[in-house]
């Protein structure tokens, strides 16, 4: 009580608040130069060159987008509904930017929420991160019905049954690394890798190997990206649930399903692929992966970002193979292979679990 | 008879269904060109589809009466506005047999070699469209990098792209310049394997085959109905080609296959022209080593004049299917009468057909199927 306005002031306000800005500020960088490098290696894929006229290699495009779309004229039309259809963008974005805050981008360095690598720790950070991410389809459903155009209205239903359905399996293949971890915190799961030496996809083989992949075509589903884009599918829907939205609220948009890329992306590396480990975290003669000549923690949060660099580039690969799949094929794709599979995986994953 | 309330039919779930009707087009990004369909749907199924064509009609056939013979070219060009070398040929090979003409080998050689390069670019902007609508992005930046080649072929030639007027009642306009067979022989032996390419990225893909095999099913019999012509017909089993069946220019003086496939669905079709590519790739092959000397233009006299009396009617096989042009002539230099069959406007009346019972999604890899161009469906 005698250093609240000291110490502990400090420690669970200042420290928090700066942490949080420096997150969305990265992310937000990261989202930014995401779009450009989305178009860049669509370029290089497409022998063509993608953006290079905004200062050198095209570099400024992402600002330049910005300007535009900030510049531009934000429409509502005539008989939407204003108050869903403002809410919309939002309902997007946030959750995204929310699920941010129990990431852990590096390693807990000494005690105490100060000098650790990520905003916080929540016990039950897996959960909170299911939950949260579940809210994003209000904002596709809400935008779609409220825009008051057929075209956005099933662009609306496409993105709200994809998403319950792909929830199913995302979910439950998240338990498998549960189970491994026999915790929810998203720090202690990493935590728990590193105790076993192990990434959990390589845990419980092939089941780790098998729930990784069921989480990442169910977060390629949920993030609505190729070959999974039904919702905003142009050449079916012109644009599908965004279709009457223009300047900042089609940015917020656009903005969302990048934020949603990370963050599955980013969930994927911390449950499956170490979080801030490096390759391989047992085997003594890799150590040098371990950068120890780096400050605290850095290499950790190197090590992260390379594994989410690596996630972000496979979006877009697919992006640039793929076509797209049929709603109803989607549907079937969900609900008949990747629900059982995953049950299968987390039942023989529990099973193990009590056998050995 | 038991008398049914209609209502109880198409209620079969608790809730009443209410259908939705949507105006698919003309500005939409998959319907190519002005294409306007009404749909009616029960969520994404259709249940209706109704063509609205019109959008683009600008009296080409009114047009072609005021005009002499030989002016009336161009304005085929500006039908199958991305074929319009086999538009080209159909017209003046109405006009020369009406007239009686006689073309010169050379020039006949010319014109299979323009033909076939024609197909080639017209298949590839079919492939390019067909693959984006179905979601694959990047068929579309390889197709048009080799379509480029044939489009500056063209260029070289005569000077055009697309709107290439490269065709004369009587013969051919120009020569070909200096070197353009070595730069085409160039590109006929490159472009095989980028076939390859294209096929290593769809053929045998899983999504690109769940997306086509099985969807748009047009039987023979209602193929035939509708008089659907070229890759459609041959999609569904019907070994129909008027370059084997009614040889024109030098198409009996060279070997290829006309490929048929027996499935009747989009993949079918899509498998359809890209042998054609590989066959059109043979003719040109063949037409290039076979090229004789000589005159490029026969003799015609000064004013091309019809006779008093007497109607022609002449098809080709165009990339999309038959285009014939049907000429009445009336002792003067203008055609009294001409009326253009182009493929398009057959293969859209069979659309709703098609799509009815499936999903919106099915209805966009469909219209990419039927390849159609607008310019020639509205005239």
């Amino acid at each position: 009580m005698v250093d609240f306005f000291g110490e502990t002031l400090f420690a669970y306000a200042v420290v928090p608040l700066a942490k949080i800005i420096v997150a969305i500020a990265v992310v937000l960088g990261i989202i930014a130069y995401t779009t450009f490098a989305e178009r860049k290696i669509l370029g290089f894929l497409q022998v063509r060159t993608g953006p290079n006229r905004v200062g050198p290699w095209g570099l400024f495009q992402p600002i330049a987008d910005v300007a535009k779309l900030l510049g531009k004229e934000d429409v509502i039309p005539n008989r939407a509904v204003t108050w869903a259809y403002v809410l919309a963008p939002c309902l997007v974005v946030g959750p995204a930017l929310i699920i941010l805050s129990v990431i852990p981008f590096g390693p807990p360095s000494g005690e105490g929420p100060v000098s650790s690598w990520f905003i916080t720790d929540v016990n039950v950070g897996l959960l909170l991160v299911v939950a949260i991410a579940s809210i994003g389809v209000y904002g596709l459903l809400l935008g779609g019905w409220a825009s008051n155009n057929k075209f956005s209205m099933l662009g609306g239903l496409r993105s709200a049954a994809q998403m319950i359905s792909y929830e199913v399996p995302q979910g439950f293949s998240l338990v498998v690394p549960l189970l491994m971890a026999g915790t929810l915190s998203l720090v202690g799961i990493v935590e728990a890798q590193l105790a076993q030496g192990r990434w959990f996809i390589f845990g419980f083989f092939p089941f780790g190997l098998l729930a990784f992949f069921i989480y990442f075509v169910a977060g390629v589903a949920e993030s609505n990206r190729n070959p999974f884009d039904l919702p905003e599918a142009e050449s079916e829907l012109v644009a599908g649930f965004h279709t009457e939205y223009s300047g900042m609220r089609f940015a917020l948009f656009f903005l969302g399903e990048y934020a949603n890329m990370i963050v599955i992306s980013a969930v994927a590396v911390t449950m499956f692929l170490g979080g801030w480990l490096r390759p391989f975290p047992n085997v003594e003669w890799l150590s040098f992966l371990d950068l120890a000549f780096l400050p605290a923690g850095l290499a950790g949060l190197l090590w992260f970002l390379v594994k989410l660099l690596a996630f972000l580039f496979v979006y877009i690969w697919f992006r640039g193979t793929f076509p797209r799949y049929r709603f109803d094929q989607l549907m079937d794709l969900g609900w008949k292979w990747l629900i059982p599979t995953a049950l299968l995986s987390v039942a023989a994953t529990g099973l193990w679990k009590i056998l050995i | 008879m038991v008398e049914v309330d209609s209502r109880d039919l198409s209620s079969d779930t608790l809730f009443g269904v209410e259908e939705m009707e949507i105006n698919f087009g003309p500005q939409h990004p998959a319907t190519h060109g002005v294409l306007r369909l009404k749909l009616k749907v029960d969520g994404e199924r259709i249940v209706d589809c109704y063509p609205v064509i019109g959008y683009l009609h600008r009296g080409t056939e009114k047009l072609f009466e005021l005009h002499p013979f030989f002016q009336n070219v161009p304005h085929t060009d500006r039908l199958d506005y991305v074929a319009a070398a086999t538009n080209n040929l159909a017209y003046v090979g109405a006009v020369e047999k009406l007239l009686g003409l006689v073309v010169p080998p050379r020039a006949s050689y010319i014109r299979t070699i323009l033909c076939e390069l024609q197909r080639i670019s017209s298949h590839l902007l079919w492939l390019a469209t067909h693959a984006i609508d179905i979601g694959a992005m990047t068929p579309f930046f390889y197709t048009f990098r080799e379509r480029e080649i044939v489009l500056d072929l063209f260029e070289e030639y005569c000077g055009a792209r697309l709107t290439l007027n490269c065709m004369r009642p009587g013969g051919q306009p120009v020569d070909l310049p200096v070197g353009w067979v070595e730069r085409c022989s160039e590109f006929i032996e490159s472009f095989p394997e980028k076939i390859d390419d294209y096929e290593g990225l769809l053929t045998e893909n899983r999504i690109w085959k769940k997306r086509t095999v099985g969807n748009g099913i047009l039987t023979p019999e209602l193929a035939l109905e509708y008089g659907v012509t070229g890759p459609m017909l041959r999609g569904s089993g019907i070994q129909l080609d008027i370059r084997k069946a009614m040889p024109y220019e030098m198409y009996d003086q060279v070997d290829f296959d006309v490929p048929v496939f027996y499935n009747c669905d989009t993949y079918d079709r899509y498998l359809v022209r890209m042998e054609e590519m590989r066959q059109s790739v043979r003719i040109v092959r063949q037409c290039l080593e076979k090229l004789p000397e000589g005159p490029i233009m026969g003799k015609r006299p000064r004013v091309l004049k019809a006779p008093k009396e007497g109607d022609v009617y002449h098809a080709v096989e165009a990339p999309k299917g038959e285009i014939g042009f049907y000429i009445v002539g009336n002792g003067t230099p203008n055609p009294h009468r001409c009326r253009v069959r182009p493929p398009s406007f057959y293969n859209i009346q069979v659309l709703p057909e098609m799509v009815v019972g499936g999903l919106i999604a099915d209805l966009i890899a469909v219209i990419g199927t039927t390849d159609i161009v607008l310019g020639e469906v509205d005239r």
